[in-house]
């Protein structure tokens, strides 16, 4: 980064580590060859791709042959859910997702209405939490779905996985759970959790951008996605991606042995910086559950403000991170997430995400502290809407 | 994604606040769009000596308000009356075209304010298309969506 850069924003992508970079660089110069050739080049590509699928393996609980490469976590939960859907549509038409999932799972699920399935979006609780009675109430019997994420990217509230997953398998109802945020965060396995399916990707835990990997259960009935050669088994052609992959492999590997340590000190950032906010900035609330959430995530509303001017006042004093405000995308809707748990658009606008790293420390929470309720106050002075309540007014 | 001189006019921005007894307020937008734009116009002998703005909005809602401002001090109400939305974009030297629609707010807020100005002195005018104004907005946001990765 040219530029000093107080970068709070690990959720939207990180950067390569170094440690991975190392391990990948080979495979982008010297060790070019394509793992499907029978010379030695090839050969050396093709071990470290099983050498990478043998660490996401690990990582989840899962054996090597239930990993799939695939070029992005996106891309996983597509394959995962029109994969299942077509494959079992002789037994039913019905899909439960939930309605805070990210647009991967969302638009897919939109896409296969628009295709004769039906799909149910389960609402949310305040803190953006799914309930497993919700899950077990709409089931029927032309369910062949369910799909809820395991950690939510905008407000990182974790959902009760393990309680789904009994529900789904009690009732051999194939279950897929999009993992991207909680991969290296949150503990996994696959078989304890009753995961049927496990979308991830690598550049939200230091790795590079352009790979992910999808665990399939064995003996899950699901269709290619991609057609074309041999690679990944037959199903998922394509000439691997082996730098990514190998990128991929590392960094997961690194992050779910380095999770525990990693975890107390994002974990301090995230409290310390949940505790000052909300005690020094007025009409602020957290989004998202306060326990059950991700060591690094942080999200909260700020009232009478928007939420890009704050990005951009943020960012002017070297400060980088997200907002759910509809403005910061050239897009005029607030994030759908904020207005499942209830937000009133007005809300929704002024929200701000942080989201921790490795790299991140307690001065970059006093940077951040010494400019935040300088610049939420300043906006406030400029807002209509602060104007009416300092009168006595309602504006919502 | 801004140009300098929006990023000016948002950081630095022009005649924010209010005027006590103003000759004419106009509030336009909607906080369910994310933009509310209100401004407060002094006016003498149907000349515009001041104008101040309070904005709920983004980057572009609040360099649009602060440009207007700028641009009708000084002005008659009906040579403020002329300025439009293109007139307001390219004083910033262009908006990105997702904000254009901020550049019609503060054309509003002018036209709003000016007519509440006008109404107050028994002048009359035709309805103000404020309530069309909302609507415009808000269809708009009915087909986008938005979320952060």
């Amino acid at each position: 980064m040219d530029r000093k850069t107080i970068y709070f924003d690990h959720a939207a992508t990180t950067p390569v580590s170094s440690e991975v970079l190392e391990k990948m660089l080979p495979y982008l110069k010297g060790n070019f060859g394509n793992p499907s050739s029978i010379y030695f080049l090839g050969r050396e590509s093709k071990k470290a791709i099983e050498e990478a699928r043998e660490k996401v393996a690990n990582a989840i609980g899962a054996n090597p042959r239930e990993i799939f490469f695939t070029g992005s976590g996106t891309e996983a939960d597509n394959w995962a859910i029109k994969g299942v859907a077509y494959s079992n549509r002789n037994k039913g038409n019905h899909i439960i997702t939930t309605s805070i999932e990210h647009h991967a799972v969302l638009h897919a699920c939109r896409y296969l209405e628009s295709d004769g399935f039906e799909v149910t979006y389960l609402p949310v609780d305040e803190n953006g939490l799914v309930s497993p009675e919700d899950v077990l109430k709409e089931i029927k019997p032309g369910t062949i779905l369910i799909s809820v994420m395991f950690a939510n990217n905008e407000i990182g509230t974790i959902q009760p996985i393990k309680e789904i997953g009994k529900i789904a398998k009690d009732r051999g109802i194939i279950f897929h759970t999009d993992a991207v945020q909680a991969v290296g965060s949150v503990p996994i396995d696959v078989n304890d959790l009753n995961v049927d399916l496990l979308s991830m990707s690598a550049h939200k835990l230091y790795g590079p951008k352009g790979v992910g990997a999808l665990y399939i259960r064995k003996g899950v009935k699901i269709s290619s996605f991609i057609h074309g050669g041999a690679q990944e088994r037959g199903r998922r052609a394509s000439t691997e991606n082996v730098a990514g992959i190998v990128g991929l492999g590392e960094a997961i590997k690194i992050a779910t042995e380095n999770m525990e340590e990693n975890n107390k000190k994002l974990m301090s950032l995230r409290d310390r910086t949940i505790e000052e906010v909300l005690e020094k900035i007025p009409y602020t609330r957290l989004n998202g559950d306060r326990y059950k959430r991700l060591p690094g995530n942080v999200n909260f509303s700020f009232e009478f403000i928007e939420g890009e001017s704050l990005l951009l006042m943020l960012d002017m004093k070297g400060i980088a991170a997200s907002s759910g405000s509809a403005c910061t995308s050239g897009s005029l809707d607030p994030s759908h997430v904020l207005l499942a748990i209830g937000l009133p658009h007005e809300i929704a606008h002024g929200s701000l995400r942080i989201t921790f790293g490795k790299d991140n420390t307690h001065e970059d929470i006093d940077a951040l502290m010494d400019v935040l309720p300088e610049i939420v106050g300043r906006l406030r002075e400029m807002s209509p809407l602060y104007e009416k309540v300092k009168r006595g007014n309602q504006y919502v | 994604m801004y140009s300098e001189k929006v990023m000016d006019h948002f950081m630095n921005p022009r005649n924010v606040g209010e005027i006590e007894n103003a000759d004419g307020i106009g509030e336009v937008g909607n906080a369910k769009c994310g933009d509310i734009m209100k401004m407060y116009l002094k006016i003498e002998n149907d000349v515009i000596v001041d104008a101040k703005f309070k904005t709920f909005g983004c980057g572009a809602a609040v360099a649009t308000s602060s440009i207007s401002t700028e641009l009708i001090i000084g002005k008659t109400v009906d040579e403020a009356l002329k300025i439009t939305n293109k007139a307001v974009a390219e004083a910033l030297d262009g908006l990105p075209p997702a904000k254009m629609h901020c550049s019609n707010l503060a054309e509003e807020a002018i036209r709003a304010a000016i007519q509440d100005y006008r109404s107050k002195n028994g002048m009359s005018q035709k309805e103000s298309s404020e309530k069309e104004d909302y609507i415009t907005c808000c269809k708009r946001c009915e087909d986008i969506n938005h979320d952060i990765d």
